[in-house]
């Protein structure tokens, strides 16, 4: 009981630089560790004689091979045939997909006559349509550029239908209790309230488009990453064959990294966006 | 003084669908019953009844969102046509825009009154002001409490300089301490203001301490079972009337004419579960 009337000092570390970039360069590591372990085990796995080396070449020969594709301008083609379809496709896909969602989820009528024929060809798989694409539109741009939208269109519509119908009511009521008309209250609660379940939608017709681009590219094209997987790996240029996958995911990576950075501006009123 | 609002015979019958009967049975629903008061210029009414006793159906009718089936509500003798920004209501849930700062949530109804940016500013400032949240301008809903969501809520619509302000259950969401907080706060408004205020309650202390007078809901079908005259003249807001001999006593005499609607609701309740 004695000890209670003794003050103590107790020193607290000043928040200061040190221990703040220090808790940086931690996050760096734990964010990059298993890929780098990733990264050793595909190097080393190879040259042990683990997994056969002509068909799994050890990293430095495909990062070698990526390389030599990089220099002569080949990935350059590649990448930007594919990144221009892509976009294309995802961007008419916006276009047509956000408007015709607004317009079904704000009328019930075109709610109720739409929805089964939506849900129809939201469950058909894109690629299976490939086929028609390509006896319709040819080999050419039109086929590539008309699969993509047809793959991103349904993420995008289906959430937007979604996000107009689950507007908040109590929002709604509010607002109509202001004096809005249908007009205001369209533009000035339903709309921005269905952004982020819009951009839900956005992001997952991101990842679609590469996705069924790719796949279309391995069938019948004459450029494009899926091309030049499908045609190194026939030709056994192996590296390249990995080269061209990895310049793929890395084009899915730098996609998705700039639709959830717009994705974080336009709802940061939200609480806790994407965590 | 004047009659600010009428209510004359209302009656609001829903139809809604009879999950006893057949597939397409239809159950008529009286809401509230023959309601008939007025309410003063300046005055400040509280409705206090039993849950499901059509205090919402009550407002919803004033606040223009529905249309009664029968009789009439006027409001400086006219007929209420629809919502209007002569009318402000405050709802239990906040009914914020969540993707607009403090000020832009009380700007909203000014925008609909179609008042210039900068005249704007300035009167959402001064609302923000007598609410006692100057400094949080651009803070969103989601990191606002809930009693400064609803002190926001109250300043949304004050802005637009209604003539009733009608509150449903405005502090049923908050905790004991921010309610009475602002419940002495909305008195303060009350008075500075001059509003006539409708408030709806379930709580009879709450009904006392804001009410002059005091009108007693039956359970359902509402209708007014009694109008008191709220005895507790002194509106000194420092003192702690809720601790006077008067407080008591009215509220002893709005419990006893609660306590019987109260077993009657209770029992129609537990009727409808069991059916």
């Amino acid at each position: 009981m004695a000890n209670v009337n003794k003050s103590v000092t107790v020193t607290i570390p000043a928040p200061g630089r040190i221990p703040f970039s220090f808790h940086w360069l931690q996050k760096l590591l734990k964010q990059t560790v298993v890929m780098m372990v990733l990264l050793f085990l595909w190097e080393v796995a190879p040259r042990m004689g683990l997994v056969d080396q002509t068909f799994f070449p050890p990293f430095s020969i495909v990062a070698e091979g990526w390389w030599g594709l990089a220099v002569s301008g080949d990935l350059y083609d590649h990448f930007l045939a594919s990144i221009l379809r892509s976009l294309s496709g995802f961007g008419l896909a916006i276009l047509i997909g956000i408007p015709l969602g607004l317009v079904i989820g704000w009328y019930p009528l075109a709610n109720e006559l739409l929805n089964p024929v939506l849900e129809l060809f939201r469950n058909t798989a894109a690629l299976a349509l490939l086929p028609v694409f390509i006896l319709l539109l040819g080999i050419g741009e039109t086929s590539k550029i008309a699969i993509v939208i047809f793959a991103c269109l349904f993420p995008i519509l289906l959430n937007t239908i979604n996000a107009v119908r689950n507007v908040d009511l109590l929002l709604i009521r509010s607002a109509k209790s202001m004096g809005l008309g249908s007009t205001q209250l369209f533009y000035k609660v339903i709309l921005p309230a269905s952004i982020p379940t819009i951009f839900t939608g956005i992001r997952m017709s991101g990842s679609a488009s590469i996705l069924v681009l790719i796949a279309a590219e391995m069938v019948g094209a004459k450029e494009g990453l899926g091309y030049l997987i499908s045609y190194t790996q026939m030709n056994f240029q192996i590296p390249e064959m990995y080269a061209g996958i990895i310049t793929i995911a890395l084009l899915g990576l730098i996609l998705n990294f700039m639709l959830v950075s717009i994705e974080k501006k336009l709802s940061k009123w939200k609480e806790n966006a994407n965590g | 003084m004047t009659d600010k609002i009428q209510f004359n015979h209302v009656s609001k019958v829903f139809t809604i669908r009879d999950s006893n009967e057949r597939k397409n049975g239809i159950k008529e629903f009286t809401a509230i019953n023959n309601v008939h008061f007025s309410v003063k210029v300046g005055e400040f009414l509280t409705l206090v009844g039993p849950s499901g006793c059509g205090k919402s159906t009550l407002l919803d009718l004033l606040g223009g969102l529905t249309k009664p089936t029968s009789g009439q509500i006027l409001i400086d003798g006219k007929p209420i046509k629809g919502p209007g920004l002569d009318r402000g209501i405050v709802f239990q849930q906040y009914a914020l825009f969540p993707w607009k700062t403090a000020m832009g949530n009380i700007e909203f109804g000014l925008e609909a009154k179609e008042i210039p940016k900068k005249e704007r500013t300035e009167i959402a400032r001064h609302f923000l002001a007598l609410v006692g949240l100057s400094g949080f301008e651009n803070r969103y809903p989601h990191e606002l409490s809930g009693g400064m969501k609803q002190r926001i809520a109250i300043a949304r619509s004050l802005a637009y300089e209604p003539d009733v302000l009608l509150m449903d259950e405005p502090f049923a969401a908050l905790d004991a301490q921010t309610r009475e907080t602002l419940q002495t706060e909305l008195l303060r408004i009350w008075e500075k203001t001059k509003k006539t205020i409708i408030f709806i309650t379930h709580g009879i202390d709450e009904a006392v301490y804001l009410g002059e007078r005091i009108a007693v809901m039956t359970s359902r079908p509402g209708t007014i079972k009694q109008m008191i005259q709220n005895p507790i003249h002194s509106r000194n807001l420092d003192e702690d009337i809720r601790s006077t001999p008067g407080f008591a006593q009215a509220r002893h005499q709005i419990w006893d004419l609660l306590r019987e609607e109260v077993h009657q609701s209770q029992a129609f309740e537990r009727k409808n579960e069991t059916a």
